[in-house]
């Protein structure tokens, strides 16, 4: 029943035109391509409009568009939220790196094997329960508020934004220690085998082979929290440090016109985006999307 | 969506007595620059068996995922039953519920039992009553021989038995084409026979199939066409017998002797 092919051409051909059936096929297609973008360009539209509409025709709407939506008040705060966050985007700067490093060897505590490193293990998880269960504010509290009436010499007496970077590496440094780990324990341990059979020893193995996988395997949840820890950096307003938020607070105060709140959460957003994109650009980049599965 | 149940009407238009049924027209495929398929054609008539030797990168497993649409064509045609399924209004999952493919991996879902991978495509697509779809899993387990690993997870099988539950998860539509593509690949060599068995009966019983595989004394015994594809093309087209045996083209003779080398033949 089969037959051969009716021609064979040459290897390779250069000049291949697409054959009309296949032109109107891509016709076909292209139509439809149009056709989704415009469906989604109307519903996108008509969901817009009700929204605002439904918003704007609230009996309230005037009374809170002057307090949160006042556009010479913005103008007016915008100087003082902008330098406030200045003070924001350098905070995340510093945690972030010192976040890692901290994550980073608490990771390897918790996952370092033999008896001898039990104490280890135990401080590196108890550390991790702790912080990950304390909710940031209570330790913004306790660390702002705390350690400086200890009264001790060379730990209390800091600015306090020193008090408030310390308590975001405490907490984030836990969360991130748990994605190191998730991502270490994700290494098959073939892997660590074939290192140990080259001879490389226990640190090798994980300094060369264990730790470069794992680290690009978990890089899009590391951002994740990354973007996270870039917002709660304004939670430290509530010591006193005049960042974003506690600049649109003291904004506020004159006059009762939460604008300048909103201005500081624009701006934040505007922040984040960025990280956010760079997020899920890596994480396509490395096709981490679909990793899982694979042959039983 | 629901759509009408499976079983009746699937197995679709029949077709014309002397007629393929499956018909692919001077397909084309690429991967960015890197052509895979140029100018492919080929039938495949009811209860035949068409075998697809060449090496790694020659395009059989291109060609295998064109029929079950899991690639978009760059252009050609492909007909099942008189049908064109490259046509962008076709619907593929009208398709594929009439073409099996299994995959060299196996692809089972190992978080289902075997029971509920076989159950999965009958009763989530095709709206079968999940105690019907399972009393028709029990009947192809019984059919492949594993019965009593109903309720096994995929993990603790064989490959090839997981092969085997694979070939019955793709028989349960009750598809009137299946596509196999270097199913043995993957498996234990003394695990190779048992599912070798199987799509040997299979074909006893009239089951149409286009075949991708290594197992040169495979294609032999049950192929009734063997194709050789080069380079995306397909170089040789026979019978089993004559190509195996006696290629023509010197490309085939060049690629067979290594085969032989290989103590693969």
């Amino acid at each position: 029943m089969a037959r051969a092919p009716q021609s064979i051409a040459p290897a390779g051909r250069t000049d291949w035109q697409p054959s009309p059936l296949q032109r109107q096929r891509l016709a076909y297609r292209r139509g439809r391509t149009i056709r989704s973008a415009v469906t989604a360009a109307l519903s996108t539209l008509v969901l817009l409009a009700v929204v605002i509409g439904a918003v704007t025709s609230s009996p309230g709407w005037p009374r809170v568009q002057e307090t949160f939506f006042n556009w010479d008040k913005a103008k007016e705060s915008f100087p003082a939220v902008a330098a406030g966050l200045w003070l924001n985007i350098r905070v995340m700067l510093v945690c972030a790196v010192a976040v890692v490093i901290l994550g980073l060897a608490l990771a390897i505590l918790r996952t370092l094997r033999g008896p001898v490193f039990f104490p280890l293990r135990m401080f590196a998880a108890a550390y991790t329960d702790l912080f990950r269960g304390l909710p940031l504010i209570l330790v913004l509290l306790l660390l702002g508020f705390g350690v400086p009436a200890l009264s001790l010499a060379g730990v209390s007496f800091q600015p306090v934004v020193v008090y408030g970077g310390a308590a975001l590496v405490l907490t984030y440094s836990a969360y991130v220690a748990e994605v190191f780990r998730a991502g270490i324990e994700s290494v098959h341990p073939s892997q660590r085998a074939a290192a140990r059979s080259l001879g490389l020893s226990n640190a090798q193995a994980l300094r060369y082979v264990v730790l470069p996988q794992a680290v690009r395997r978990v890089l899009p949840p590391l951002l994740n929290d990354f973007v996270s820890l870039q917002k709660d950096s304004g939670l430290i307003s509530i010591l006193g440090v005049v960042d974003a938020i506690r600049a649109a607070q003291i904004s506020t105060a004159t006059d009762f016109n939460y604008t300048p709140y909103i201005v500081a959460g624009f701006l934040f957003v505007c922040l984040t985006i960025p990280l956010t994109r760079l997020t899920d650009w890596v994480a396509r980049r490395q096709g981490w999307y679909g990793v899982g599965g694979g042959a039983v | 969506m629901r759509r009408r149940a499976a079983g009746a009407g699937v197995t679709g238009s029949p077709v014309a007595p002397g007629a393929p049924l499956l018909s692919i027209r001077n397909l084309r495929k690429s991967f960015g620059s890197n052509l895979v398929l140029d100018d492919v054609s080929l039938d495949v008539g009811p209860g035949e068996c068409v075998v697809l030797i060449g090496a790694s990168g020659s395009g059989k497993s291109t060609l295998l995922r064109c029929v079950n649409l899991l690639e978009v064509v760059d252009d050609g045609v492909i007909e099942l039953a008189g049908t064109d399924i490259t046509d962008p209004r076709a619907d593929a999952d009208t398709v594929r519920s009439r073409v099996g493919i299994v995959f060299q991996a196996f692809n089972l879902f190992p978080h289902l039992s075997v029971l509920a991978n076989i159950t999965l495509s009958p009763v989530k697509v095709h709206g079968v009553p999940r105690a019907e779809a399972e009393a028709r899993a029990l009947a192809m387990l019984e059919r492949v021989g594993l019965s009593d690993k109903a309720n096994a997870k995929p993990d603790e099988l064989s490959g090839g038995q997981q092969q085997r539950v694979a070939i019955a998860r793709a028989l349960v539509n009750s598809p009137v084409l299946m596509l196999l593509d270097e199913v043995t690949s993957a498996l234990d060599p003394e695990l190779v026979g048992e599912v070798l068995s199987l799509l040997r009966e299979l074909k006893d019983e009239g089951m149409t199939m286009l075949i991708a595989t290594h197992e040169m004394g495979f294609a032999r015994q049950v192929a009734d066409t063997v194709c050789f594809l080069d380079g995306g093309r397909l170089a040789e087209v026979g019978p089993p017998e004559q190509l195996l045996a006696e290629p023509r083209e010197p490309r085939t003779r060049q690629f067979l002797a290594r085969i032989i080398e290989a103590g693969r033949l």
